[in-house]
């Protein structure tokens, strides 16, 4: 068995817990079962499925802690992991960022796992990997694509009475099409908390037109542009962005947000005013774990506001340490857009580049966070409000710091990789060199 | 059945190494169970009841790989350890070919019953997969190699030395830092150890021990002030070796340009002696002149050069890429079959010799047998400039008319199926005797890098940018001065048709990459690069400085 409900988790744990002679400790189970299929020359090559089910123990004596884990359940396993955790505490030295283990606490509601996602089989996978290549066959193109869906639970109950329980769901899928010649290529990808919103047909169908509207690209200079970016190729850098928003960090003085004199740019604004980031667990449409990995309780946050810099998280440690407000880390991130759909924003462009997708993103300079990478999958030039043709692919060097200031336009967001971003409009975009690259 | 665990790097402070979080495969054990062995005779019978499990359900061949797979990581900063990581996975995969298909089932259930449950369920997925099949898979022959066995070319076991050492080592890294200047530092320590288990319906019973070990660093340097802050990595290379690459030897080292500090190692690395360095270098990068952008002759640290090949190279004559079969994620190649074909397609000048082995002493890739049962070999990908081969895996061999795989199939874990994988990837040293400092005495105009930095390359493996960790002006044949804000862009076949030539083999080491990803699901593997000193001339370098 891989998946607990709520009740037979605790029940497990608390079993295990009953075991404990530790000064603290904390019982942890995850379960998951996941599958996929993948697929290339609009054929299947692989596809497989995995089950997997743990417990994780963490005892402590004062600040000494040991971890141990195990996936057999019986008495004896569970004393025996038990044991194991508890000697290696005994010999770990003592912790100097030590803080107690937290007590009870209090979760809102988030509705993550979805019957629909559960209930995938390899039918399913089959049928959404031969619909996604008859789309691409059906044009003469050659698919490329992946599916992979996962159901799963994760529980904790500690010795201090903190416990906490939360299911999920989620399925991702991409696609991408090329054509014969070489000289097209299109891209797509989608993920849901229910499957019942995905239709692999539909889905390739923007990766088949893609493809075919990408070919026999022209070569425009390098330089500073207008850009449109699809929340598929601003999503890693907007990521990148919010995975750096650590108080240690930029109080440590090696962050972004670190200023001069050991301050750092919380309360300032960073942005343009239109730049608003929250993120909430119960958001119906990215639906995350109420709780951190620490057990803190994760709420309705807001990180940007009217681009200023609300707040930054921080490990209990460091908010005790600093006499900080304790923040947990969020898990998917909502970037408030407009109500513009994709084409109303490319009609009241007079000149710009249409960026469906960035890839190969690295980190640049992270004093400034610069990052570089290239567009990919279909980059088109707009001018006077339509889409003229397709131009070959840049590397960009940019930073979401100086792009966020530089903003046009938002459009509607999207779900894309377990947040929402809507697509954005940006000025100056800076691209340095062309690829020949399709 | 696999239960894969991340470890998030950057919350360890490890953002300077530009992985987001690395694998840790299997469950949490005591170190001392590392130690421990499957006794082999075991292993051989629980891999017969695969192979003729498979062979009665239908396939036409089989392989199977009993695996326990060993990984232990320390983390440190500054005063304290972090984290330590012992994991360990024990499994079996089950590979069979059914009506010309592959099929793969993998089960963490190592008895006869778990064992042929794999095998059916292997052969069953092969069968449904059939119907989807255009063309029946071609195997390219191999030899029955009976029962053999191979082990990396250790002299100490790095599981065997206690864990309090290590983190002891690390620590006094770290204090070596902090003597000298920086502000913060975080240290690793990455071992693995793969105990596979090969056997196939070719006869071959393959018993290997292999050995990996990677020490690493980031040193910061802040100036609060300015609120200007730098890092250095250290300069170590991940190697197939024991612990005896952390134990300092003179004859080992190999010293840098005049006028930079500087320290080449080969088979053995000074962590401390490197520590010291870093942090002086990172406190003098907060101040170094900041590039002015142009057109640059570069030389290349092999510790540098070595990421270079990886992705310009190594990726691109990977045949899986060629053939499309990467194209949704890795991407595929600009490297074609009709440019192989054409056997004039300049990759480079008539200086770049590269070549494929798994064979290389102290490498990552170095393996007696592939995950298929081929006994690995060395051979030329770009000879005198010219592309002349691929790297190939038994079902791909008939592709490129060779008679036999290039022995570089692998797979991360035995609940991973095994598919191709770039073996290391070398550029031979140059012929007539050079060092770096006469390398570096023929240019006029030009910057001197070492160190990994910031890597990005498009999907077919035209357009490039690099960084790296230290930077040096070199005017009028001398190094002058540290620079600051350094990257290059260039194209693959441009940029090696630049090549000018290498030091000499006595300049030769490898740089390695201990986490390379590829595949869908992702599957990570290790795989060195070795090179000597090396000019490429009137490469494009920018000016990365902004301010936001």
């Amino acid at each position: 068995m891989a998946i607990y409900t709520r009740e037979q988790a605790e029940a497990l744990l608390k079993k295990a817990l009953a075991y404990s002679k530790a000064d603290e400790c904390e019982v942890s189970l995850s379960g998951n079962i996941g599958g996929n299929i993948r697929y290339a020359r609009n054929e299947v090559s692989t596809s497989g499925t995995e089950e997997n089910v743990a417990m994780s123990v963490e005892s402590r004596f004062g600040k000494r802690s040991g971890v141990a884990t195990i996936n057999e359940f019986d008495d004896a396993s569970l004393e025996k992991v038990m044991r194991r955790a508890e000697e290696i505490a005994r010999i770990a030295p003592e912790s100097p960022e030590y803080v107690p283990m937290l007590g009870p606490q209090k979760y809102i509601t988030t509705k993550a796992h979805f019957d629909s996602t559960a209930k995938i089989d390899p039918a399913y996978r089959a049928d959404a990997a031969a619909k996604s290549i008859k789309a691409a066959a059906d044009k003469g193109l050659t698919a490329a694509g992946f599916l992979e869906h996962s159901t799963g639970f994760m529980a904790r109950l500690n010795s201090k009475g903190l416990f906490a329980y939360h299911p999920s769901t989620v399925v991702d899928f991409s696609v991408t099409m090329r054509t014969e010649d070489g000289t097209g290529s299109g891209y797509v990808t989608q993920d849901f908390s229910d499957v019942s919103k995905l239709d692999t047909a539909s889905a390739s169908q923007i990766a088949a037109s893609k493809a075919v509207n990408s070919r026999n690209a022209k070569a425009l200079e390098p330089g500073k542009y207008t850009v449109i970016l699809e929340p598929a190729a601003s999503i890693d850098l907007l990521r990148n962005m919010f995975g750096n928003m650590d108080q240690r960090n930029a109080e440590e003085g090696r962050s972004f947000l670190s200023k001069p004199g050991g301050k750092t740019k919380l309360g300032e604004k960073l942005v343009d005013e239109r730049i608003t980031v929250y993120s909430d667990p119960a958001h119906p449409e990215i639906p995350s774990a109420p709780f951190a990995g620490d057990g803190r309780p994760r709420e309705k946050t807001t990180w940007i506001e009217k681009g200023v810099i609300q707040n930054l998280y921080n490990s209990r440690f460091w908010a005790e340490k600093t006499g900080a407000k304790s923040v947990p880390n969020p898990g998917g991130m909502v970037m408030e857009g407009g109500n513009q759909t994709l084409e109303e924003m490319i009609k009241s462009t007079k000149r710009g580049i249409l960026v469906t997708r960035l890839w190969y993103i690295r980190s640049v300079d992270p004093q400034t966070l610069l990052y570089t990478g290239l567009t990919r999958d279909g980059t088109f030039y707009i001018e006077n409000g339509k889409i003229q043709y397709p131009v070959k692919n840049f590397r960009f060097n940019e930073s979401p710091i100086i792009m966020l200031n530089n903003l046009e336009a938002l459009g509607r967001p999207q779900r894309i990789n377990g947040s929402l971003v809507p697509p954005m409009k940006i000025r100056d975009f800076t691209f340095t060199s062309l690829s020949d690259a399709v | 059945m696999k239960r894969r665990h991340f470890i998030e790097l950057s919350a360890l402070g490890f953002g300077g190494l530009m992985m987001p979080s690395i694998p840790v495969f299997g469950d949490i054990i005591s170190p001392e169970r590392a130690l421990e062995q499957v006794d082999p005779a075991l292993k051989k019978r629980l891999a017969d009841v695969a192979l003729n499990t498979a062979k009665s359900s239908g396939a036409s061949y089989a392989d199977v790989r009993i695996g326990r797979y060993l990984q232990q990581y320390v983390f440190t900063r500054e005063k304290q350890v972090q984290n330590i990581v012992n994991a360990e996975s024990y499994g079996v995969g089950v590979r069979v070919l059914a009506n010309g298909t592959w099929g793969f089932a993998a089960t963490s259930d190592v008895s006869d019953k778990g064992i042929a449950k794999a095998a059916n369920e292997a052969v069953a997925i092969a069968k449904a997969n059939a119907k989807l099949q255009k063309e029946p898979v071609q195997l390219a022959p191999v030899k029955s190699w009976g029962e053999v066995s191979w082990k990396t070319p250790i002299e100490k076991n790095a599981f065997e030395v206690p864990i309090n050492e290590k983190a002891d080592l690390l620590l006094a890294a770290n204090a070596k830092a902090m003597e000298n200047g920086a502000n913060f530092v975080n240290s690793a320590l990455f071992q693995v150890n793969e105990q596979k288990y090969f056997a196939s319906t070719d006869g071959s019973y393959i018993d290997q021990d292999i050995h990996r070990i990677w020490p690493n660093f980031t040193v910061t340097a802040v100036d609060k002030a300015s609120g200007k802050f730098r890092t250095r990595e250290a300069l170590s290379a991940p190697m197939g070796m024991g612990w005896e690459y952390m134990v300092p030897k003179a004859g080992e080292k190999i010293k840098g340009p005049e006028g930079t500090g500087l320290m080449g190692y080969r088979y053995a690395y000074d962590m401390l002696e490197d520590a010291a360095l870093a942090a002086r270098q990172a406190k003098e990068k907060l101040t170094a002149k900041s590039v002015a952008a142009g057109k640059y002759d570069l030389i290349l640290d092999p510790n540098h050069l070595g990421l270079t090949i990886h992705e310009s190279v190594g990726h691109p004559l990977e045949l899986d890429r060629v053939l499309g079969y990467e194209a949704n994620y890795a991407g595929t190649s600009f490297a074609t079959l009709d440019k192989w074909k054409s056997k004039n397609f300049k990759y480079g000048s008539d200086k770049v010799h590269i070549f494929a082995d798994k064979t290389q002493k102290g490498s990552l890739g170095l393996v007696g047998w592939d995950d298929e049962g081929v006994k690995t070999k060395q051979w030329d990908l770009i000879k005198d400039g010219t592309l002349v081969n691929y790297q190939a895996i038994r079902d791909q061999a008939h592709i490129i008319n060779e008679p036999e795989s290039h022995g570089c199939a692998y797979a991360d874990n035995w609940s991973s199926v095994q598919f191709q994988r770039m073996p290391n990837v070398s550029l031979a040293p140059g012929k007539q005797k050079m060092n770096v400092d006469q390398l570096i005495s023929g240019v006029d105009k030009g910057i001197y890098i070492a160190g990994r930095g910031s890597y990005s390359i498009d999907q077919q493996r035209y357009n490039f940018q690099f960084g790296g960790t230290v930077f040096y002006e070199i005017s009028k044949g001398k190094i002058v001065g540290m620079l600051e804000d350094v990257a290059y862009q260039s194209n693959t076949q441009e940029f090696w048709n630049s090549c000018a030539g290498s030091c000499d083999e006595s300049d030769y080491r490898l740089f390695g990459s201990f986490f390379d990803g590829k595949g869908q699901p992702s599957q990570v593997s290790a795989v060195s690069h070795g090179s000597s000193h090396t000019r490429f001339n009137g490469v494009n370098v920018i000016n990365t400085a902004r301010k936001i």
